[in-house]
């Protein structure tokens, strides 16, 4: 008798959790030697705290009322909950603080080709660490991630997330445009954008300058040709994205990092450098990270941050799909 | 929207780049673009029914159009090409969308019986359209954009049956020439969007095959301004 579980969730059975066991472990292994302790936070949390980190998952929260009346919410997310765990238990800590985590999280997403409403995410975030440094440690350890999940073939795309906001206040687009240029961006919308940015007022030339960056993607020599476009806030973002690059180069650790100024990621509370993973046997991004230097002010302690979460199931994927390339190879 | 969450589609981003075709009303406009480009379509011309044209450098994937989002957001297609009818009903399907091909020109209307009030009457006494349509997420958008009510009636076969039968009072449906409509004795009362073909691209692809993806595009843009 078949007894049914909500859309977006599912059982596994022993041979899937034996795999996915033995890649927990060697994460987790990988994140504590390089000094972040794990830590565990409640799935449930009030959702007036989650909402003060990112309002933008409220849209696919799930909500509910406890026994007193009180709003509480599924985390969507692991970075919310630990920048509310250090603000409340490491207030005035010597940092840099490291955490990391292996746990559950929830989104009330449409639930269909495999998208899950609960999905467990492996990731470490870095308190109080600033760019570039900062983010050259948490690349470096996302790097060693990837080699022990065996995945030799993926590419960590690392793009900034204020480049737009800031382009587009440098051509003055209207305040009120500026979300739904960012969207299109986000989606890589560009029959879209091109017309967003043509209602907002802005020039042809300035347009294609737009689109002509935000396709611009690959090795060292995509910031020689983002700068050649010039403009202030090409030449800021540019300028992070190189130094962060130039560090990783200088450490032998730029191989599989590709630079990529078309990067947007849809969380709100990114700033600065952000980071996707992809792996050529998945045509879904296997996780993603980036800076979040606004988001533990929010909780009452100014602090920088970054870090990353990989999607666990998608990684596991990639792990079996790659089988037959590495057997190749050898 | 657009919130990533884990997934297990697991097609590979191997071998050539895989190009999805749409097959019907688009084929004869995306095979003629893609020779402009210089991509050999002649084995998708012949009387093969094959669906899978394999060459050096590309391989063509032919598909019906509906189906292009699908595979190309999973990957199991690098890019593709597609109606902007298909990407707007499928919007929530993460794909780029980074050209506009500009044939393959149709309009998204809402129809009715000729010299019948019946629209405009359902709304105003019943408080309500029912609406036919192949397209139930553009006709509700539309109706919601326009601050009406509407009830959609997602049908498969040939839509202009529904009004013509009670089932509807008027449908929402792309039109090219127009002839279906008069045929059926019903008329366009309202433009929705006018929609044309696009290059797609999934979102993995696009950054780990940029080189190819961006080469291909250029072509494509040169093959349609001619």
């Amino acid at each position: 008798m078949i007894h049914p579980i909500p859309p977006g969730t599912r059982d596994i059975l022993p041979d899937e959790m034996r795999e996915l066991r033995r890649l927990h472990l060697a994460l987790i292994e990988v994140f504590e030697a390089r000094g972040y302790g794990e830590v565990a936070t409640p799935a449930i949390e009030y959702d007036e705290v989650l909402a003060r980190g990112d309002g933008r998952t409220a849209d696919s929260a799930y909500r509910f009322f406890d026994e007193r009346g009180d709003l509480l919410a599924l985390r969507s997310d692991m970075t919310v909950p630990i920048a509310r765990l250090v603000a409340g238990r490491y207030a005035g800590a010597e940092t840099p603080l490291r955490f990391c985590y292996l746990a559950n999280a929830y989104r009330a997403v449409r639930p269909q080709r495999g998208q899950m409403r609960e999905f467990a995410q492996a990731g470490v975030e870095l308190i109080g660490a600033p760019a570039p440094d900062g983010t050259v440690e948490v690349v470096q350890v996302l790097e060693a991630a990837l080699d022990a999940a065996g995945l030799d073939r993926a590419v960590i795309g690392l793009g900034d997330a204020d480049l737009f906001r800031q382009l587009l206040s440098e051509l003055d687009a209207p305040e009120e445009a500026r979300a739904a240029i960012l969207g299109r961006l986000a989606t890589h919308d560009l029959v879209g954008l091109e017309a967003e940015l043509g209602e907002a007022g802005i020039g042809d030339e300035q347009v294609a300058t737009c689109v002509a960056l935000s396709q611009l993607r690959g090795g060292r020599e995509v910031l020689e040709q983002a700068r050649a476009i010039g403009g202030g806030a090409v030449e800021r973002a540019t300028a992070r994205i190189g130094e962060t690059y130039e560090a990783l180069e200088a450490r032998g650790a730029a191989g599989r990092v590709q630079v990529d100024l078309g990067l947007l990621r849809d969380l709100g509370y990114y700033s600065g450098a952000i980071l996707e993973v992809y792996d050529p046997a998945l045509g879904h991004v296997l996780g993603g990270g980036g800076r979040y230097d606004g988001l533990l002010q929010r909780f009452g302690v100014d602090l920088p941050a970054a870090g990353f979460a990989l999607y666990l199931e998608r990684v596991h994927v990639a792990q079996m799909e790659e089988e037959p390339s590495r057997e190749e190879g050898s | 929207m657009n919130v990533e969450v884990a997934g297990t589609a697991a097609p590979k981003l191997d071998g050539p780049l895989k190009l999805a075709v749409p097959r019907g009303a688009l084929l004869e406009g995306t095979l003629d673009v893609l020779d402009a480009a210089g991509i050999d379509t002649a084995a998708v011309r012949g009387e093969s029914r094959a669906l899978i044209f394999p060459s050096e450098r590309i391989t063509l994937v032919t598909m019906r159009p509906s189906d292009v989002p699908t595979y190309v957001e999973a990957g199991a297609a690098d890019v593709g090409i597609t109606g902007k009818d298909v990407l707007l009903e499928q919007s929530d399907r993460l794909v780029y969308e980074l050209l506009d091909l500009g044939y393959g020109r149709c309009r998204m209307v809402l129809a009715g019986r000729k010299g019948d009030e019946r629209l405009g009457e359902a709304q105003r006494r019943l408080g309500m359209t029912r609406i036919a349509t192949k397209y139930p997420r553009i006709a509700e958008r539309h109706f919601e954009a326009t601050g009406r009510q509407v009830e959609t009636i997602e049908v498969k076969g040939s839509v202009e049956l529904a009004p013509l039968t009670g089932l509807a009072d008027g449908i929402v449906d792309l039109v090219a020439t127009g002839r279906t409509l008069e045929e059926n004795e019903l008329e366009v009362r309202e433009e929705i969007v006018e929609c044309t073909a696009r290059f797609v691209a999934n979102r993995v692809a696009h950054k780990l095959r940029a080189a190819e993806i961006d080469e291909l595009m250029a072509k494509l843009r040169g093959a349609v301004a001619r």
